[in-house]
């Protein structure tokens, strides 16, 4: 889908409005103003976030600050998801915008990774990017890449610079004519109805009789005790489940 | 039921049939001529073919069509001779006719067309009034006219008996040319459309049928006399319409629909039993003002329509006593073309994809029926399609009051391997009345370009041959008059046969462009859905990320044009800035030093109306102009030390300059094309306001952007049709894309680019001057002009220093002297003239003291360096890369010889699958 630049802009420029509060426990000089902000829903939330840590900080001794974390509901958001992927599975039935806690005390060890620096929002991203292309290409087209293309892709996202982002990430996308699409295509199914963080398996776009995949034969397949597909929350998009794999793949 | 056939015609014109019980397109038994209109009834079918004249095709059956010839032979008696062919005076022919009033000699009477045979010779009819005659046939009667007797009597003055002969319709399950009319000053002119119908108007004579056909002057005719004995009909009678038609349709009952060409549609008033023809005319008007009607179909008591903009439209309220309905209701859809047949059932051809649909679930009670469906028989020959047909849900049922229900009309075949679209919003929302909303439905409005470009695009690149003209036939035209599908018939036209081993299988992608087009729509609407639900009250909100200013620097020349007045190292830095709008601005800074002073110009590029590539230095360079500086006639110019850099900064830069007027993808069909002397093509959209000549737009602040290719002529239609004529006299159509050339490091430009070949020779031109002493040589007069230059002698062009056209053109031949030159030359390639300028002839005489001739070398177009060499194939000679697509081998009276094989080819770039 690399030439249907409509789509592949609303996908990146989707944004989630968000109210961001401070934790009502946390120590404050004075009152603590909530900040609003537009998140992108194609980032990750410490990566956009500076500007929330700044604010809230300014009201804060300097002694009470420790890592920044957030919460919605009671559930901490792991900053290794995409920001659209928190909302869609927490909090896409309620009201926008959406309401996140923010804290700089107690971190859940158990729940989140640490993130101390931007250099491991990065490293987690690559490694998002390198799965795969593995399971597209055989890691063929990240491989060939010099490490400036890596750079751009990654400084791409972090600036908001879909044009940047995605003059490398078209290489990622393509495959050879002779074939009908990726080897595999990489995908992620999440649920919060169980334990399981995730669900992957390998999964061809085309079935070995010759059919095109369809997202609907991926739900079978992967999680068949899944509720209707039609009730179930796509990340970005929410396609019916009928739609071939190879174009979902683009998207 | 006994089954009956649905007739197409595919894009080649070549007729098919798909019987109603079978699964595989038949090709019409007589298939020497191709055909643009095919419209059936049950027995017949009546075609336009290729030359424009009439068909028709009548099946065979067991009882051949015969017809009985008559005349009737006349006798007096007299006195001498008894009953004799001598008449009086007054009396009737010897051979006449029933009434008498016509000769008719019995070797006179000639068959109607060569259509017919003699099935035997003329015999005399001994039958009279029921009961044998005497031998001989003749009846008796006292005078002409009179009442006839079998017997002779006394009083029996005259007599006459009646012969017989039997024609018979030989060109059965062949098409049968009608023939044209005698009398030039009656003949139509060619025919552009045609429709059958009015079977059940009336039963008399048997199996009559109503013939109308348009012809290119937009005038209505009816064939008289069409029935089951004459299937030919007897002659065109013109009915006179208040407008210029363009298309026609007649139901199989008394309705008939006419397009006009300006959009509205004309309705027949008084069609019945007595009056087949009709007697008078009303106007509907189409659906929109903006988009006029372009098709119509008439069923017994359904109209569809199709509109310019392709949307399919069905009329409600349609029957013999309102025959024009009360209004219009938009389906879903977007079809070239829609036919009704039988039992109102409907066929349409997709816009898109030119696949065959079927309208599911038309019965009486729900006339709109519920989804389109794809036929995906395949043809005799064919490999056939695997893989799912898709359903398209409709505008809902708009007559039956539950949305699902009658699914007993689908048949068991559609249940495995269909998919239905959901409307964007609740079905029956999309469904509007003419009178509850003006314009097309917001759902439809947001995409316009549901035919899309890039959608296409998708199928192309992911898919080899995504539909080759092998595995999927593309329809032109469908009717379905002589096709009865009743409302329970399980059709087998939507599933393949099974039986085909998976490797074949795998070849065939069932993705049509239909299918990517909807989903697209449906993505790209859901994405746009969710935008406005989850940004639209929230647009005051901060953004996470700032947008930060974007620059690219780099080294160049840049022509001072002030003193020194020379090229001088500059310092270039483009700054892109996204504004809160999205709307990129972009501002080129070129930094110089004077005098070890450091300074800068600056250039908004919203403000560049043309960025001009210039190669008649040797150097790379380009030209910037903006309505000042084209005003002052002075652009600025920059130059690169690379080509590579220089096509670098001109596509980046062309790009910003697009960008920042928000221009994206294939000019609109208003735009401006031009061709630069040099072969660049430029375009230019103009404002909205073009035509308000208040506001009209100096030419100096159009903006002309480029557009890949290379070429001589360029002419463009206001509906966006491109052509243009290379130097070598190919010519060329765009494809819509909107990349090469210039844009060659373009994300977007792998759409649609194909190579590009051009060949144009360089003419410059020797000149001579006499002298007493040596005769002709190249030493001239101090005042004359160069002794080798360009046609106007005021350019120096030697030989040495003439170079292609630009650095993307190589020479592919050696200088050879041009003799083709007008006015033509002497053996040597000389014209004479007595002095410089002047007219040149061929012969030289005693006043010429100068002569000139004309050198050409001829160059190949390229337009980037090229990166592995690349033979030029025949089906598409092309080494240059634009949006451009051969329409025509290059022409043999090229003036300049072919390009070698050691021309070089260039390629697309490493991303491009070269498509050449």
């Amino acid at each position: 889908m690399t030439d249907d630049k409509d789509v592949l802009r609303d996908v990146w420029f989707g944004r989630i409005p968000t109210c961001f509060t401070l934790y009502q426990d946390e120590i404050t000089e004075r009152e603590a103003e909530p900040y609003y902000l537009l998140l992108p829903r194609v980032s990750y939330l410490t990566l956009v976030t500076d500007k929330v840590k700044k604010h809230f900080q300014k009201v804060m001794r300097q002694e009470d600050i420790s890592e920044i974390w957030f919460e919605y509901e009671g559930t901490p958001l792991k900053w290794h998801y995409p920001i659209g992927l928190l909302f869609d599975l927490l909090a896409s039935s309620s009201a926008l915008p959406w309401n996140i806690t923010v804290h700089f005390k107690s971190f859940p060890e158990k729940d989140l990774l640490h993130c101390p620096s931007k250099d491991v929002i990065e490293a987690h991203f690559m490694s998002c990017v390198k799965e795969a292309d593995a399971l597209k290409h055989k890691s063929q087209v990240i491989n060939e890449m010099q490490k400036k293309d890596h750079k751009q892709l990654w400084m791409g996202l972090q600036n908001d610079r879909f044009d940047q982002f995605w003059a490398i990430n078209r290489k990622l996308m393509e495959y050879p004519a002779e074939e009908n699409g990726f080897r595999y295509i990489p995908f992620r199914i999440y649920q919060t109805t169980t334990e399981r963080p995730f669900i992957q398996k390998l999964f061809r776009p085309v079935s070995t009789d010759g059919q095109l995949h369809t997202l609907g034969d991926l739900l079978k397949e992967v999680c068949p005790s899944a509720v209707a597909p039609e009730e179930m929350w796509f990340t970005w998009v929410m396609p019916k489940s009928d739609v071939l794999m190879i174009y979902l793949s683009y998207c | 039921m006994p089954s009956s056939v649905l007739w197409a015609v595919d894009l080649f014109g070549r007729v098919f049939t798909l019987s109603t019980a079978g699964q595989h397109w038949e090709p019409c038994r007589d298939a020497q001529l191709e055909f643009k209109r095919v419209s059936a009834a049950r027995d017949c079918c009546w075609g336009i073919a290729c030359d424009h004249q009439v068909y028709v095709l009548v099946g065979a059956s067991d009882v051949p069509i015969r017809c009985q010839e008559e005349a009737y032979e006349n006798q007096r008696w007299n006195p001498v001779g008894g009953f004799c062919e001598v008449l009086l005076p007054s009396d009737r022919w010897p051979c006449s006719d029933v009434s008498g009033l016509q000769h008719r000699p019995l070797d006179g009477v000639a068959l109607p067309s060569p259509h017919w045979e003699w099935e035997s010779d003329w015999y005399v009819d001994e039958n009279f009034g029921g009961e044998p005659t005497e031998k001989g046939g003749w009846t008796y009667a006292i005078d002409f006219p009179a009442t006839y007797t079998r017997d002779k009597k006394w009083n029996s003055c005259v007599r006459r008996r009646r012969w017989i002969r039997y024609r018979r319709y030989k060109s059965q399950d062949t098409w049968a040319k009608i023939p044209s009319e005698d009398d030039p000053q009656q003949l139509p002119d060619p025919f552009s459309d045609l429709s059958v119908g009015g079977w059940e108007v009336t039963d008399e004579p048997v199996g009559r049928l109503s013939v109308w056909a348009v012809t290119l002057q937009g005038k209505v005719w009816y064939r008289e006399n069409v029935s089951h004995h004459n299937p030919e009909g007897s002659s065109w009678s013109l009915v006179d319409t208040p407008g210029e038609a363009v298309q026609i349709s007649c139901g199989p009952h008394d309705l008939l629909w006419v397009t006009l060409w300006e959009g509205q549609a004309l309705v027949r008033e008084g069609i019945n039993r007595n009056n087949p023809k009709g007697s008078s005319w009303s106007t509907v008007e189409p659906p929109t003002s903006e988009n006029g009607i372009l098709h119509v179909s008439t069923g017994v008591c359904v109209v569809w329509a199709v509109t310019k903009d392709r949307k399919v439209w069905f009329r409600r309220g349609v029957n013999s006593h309102n025959p024009c309905g009360t209004s219009w209701i938009e389906m879903f859809g977007e079809m070239m073309m829609v036919n009704v047949g039988l039992n109102d059932q409907v066929w349409g051809i997709g816009c898109v994809d030119r696949a065959l649909y079927f309208r599911q679930g038309v019965t009486q009670s729900e006339l709109s029926g519920k989804t389109w469906k794809a036929i995906v028989a395949g043809r005799e020959g064919d490999r056939s399609l695997s893989g799912s047909s898709i359903s398209l849900l409709s505008a809902g049922c708009f007559f039956g009051n539950e949305v699902r229900g009658g699914a007993e009309s689908c048949g068991p075949g559609d249940t495995d391997a269909s998919w239905e679209v959901p409307g964007p919003a609740s079905s029956p929302a999309r469904l509007r009345g003419k009178e509850s909303k003006k314009g097309p439905s917001h759902a439809t409005a947001t995409f316009p370009e549901a035919t899309d470009l890039s959608s296409l695009t998708l199928l192309q690149l992911g898919l080899e041959e995504p539909e080759s003209t092998d595995c999927h036939a593309l329809w032109a035209w469908v009717s379905g008059g002589g096709c009865a599908v009743e409302a329970h018939t399980t059709l087998k036209w939507f599933t393949t046969q099974s039986g085909l081993s998976p490797s074949t299988q795998t070849l065939l992608l069932p993705i049509t462009p239909a299918q990517t087009a909807a989903w697209r729509r449906q993505i790209f609407q859901q994405l746009t859905e969710r935008t406005k639900r989850e940004l639209e009250n929230f647009q005051h909100y901060e953004q996470a990320v700032e947008q930060s200013v974007w620059v690219k620097t780099g080294a160049l020349q840049w022509w001072c044009d002030w003193k020194p007045h020379k090229w001088v190292d500059v310092h270039v830095a483009l700054e892109q800035l996204t504004g809160n709008d999205a709307a990129q601005d972009s501002i080129l800074f070129i930094y110089y030093v004077v005098h070890e002073e450091k300074k800068y110009i600056h250039v908004f590029l919203n403000e560049v109306t043309a960025l001009v590539p210039v190669f008649n230095e040797a150097k790379h360079s380009f030209a910037l102009y903006t309505p000042e500086r084209t005003r002052q006639r002075w652009p600025v110019r920059l130059a690169a030390t690379t080509e590579q850099d220089m096509s670098d900064w001109l596509t980046l830069l062309n790009l910003s300059c697009c960008e920042s007027r928000r221009l994206h993808g294939r000019p609109s069909p208003q735009a401006i094309w031009s061709v630069t002397c040099k072969g660049d093509i430029f375009v230019s959209e103009p404002g909205p306001d073009l035509e308000a000549p208040e506001r009209r737009l100096p030419c100096d602040q159009m903006f002309w952007r480029q557009i890949g290719g290379h070429l001589r002529v360029v002419e463009a239609s206001s509906r966006g049709v491109v052509w243009g004529i290379g130097y070598d006299h190919t010519a060329w159509v765009y494809t819509g894309g909107y990349g090469g050339g210039c844009f060659q490091g373009l994300a977007n430009s792998t759409s649609n680019v194909f190579t590009q070949w051009d060949v144009k020779c360089v003419h410059i031109y020797e000149n001579q001057r006499w002298n007493p002493v040596t005769g002709y040589t190249s030493r001239g007069l101090p005042t004359d002009r160069y002794m080798w230059s360009d046609a106007t002698g005021l350019q120096e062009c030697t030989k040495a220093s003439t170079k292609p056209p630009s650095l993307q053109w190589t020479w592919v031949s050696d200088w050879f002297v041009d003799f083709s030159v007008p006015g033509g030359t002497d053996p040597e390639g000389w014209q004479y003239a007595s002095d410089f300028p002047a007219s040149y002839h061929k012969y030289k005489t005693m006043k010429d003291f100068v002569r000139r001739r004309c050198w050409a070398r001829a160059s190949a177009g390229c337009t980037w360096a090229p990166t592995s060499p690349l033979p030029p194939s025949p089906s598409a000679p092309a080494t240059r890369c634009g949006p451009w697509r051969g329409t025509a081998p290059p022409s043999t009276a090229a003036p300049c010889p072919p390009p070698g094989p050691t021309a070089t080819a260039g390629t697309t770039s490493r991303l491009l699958p070269n498509r050449g």
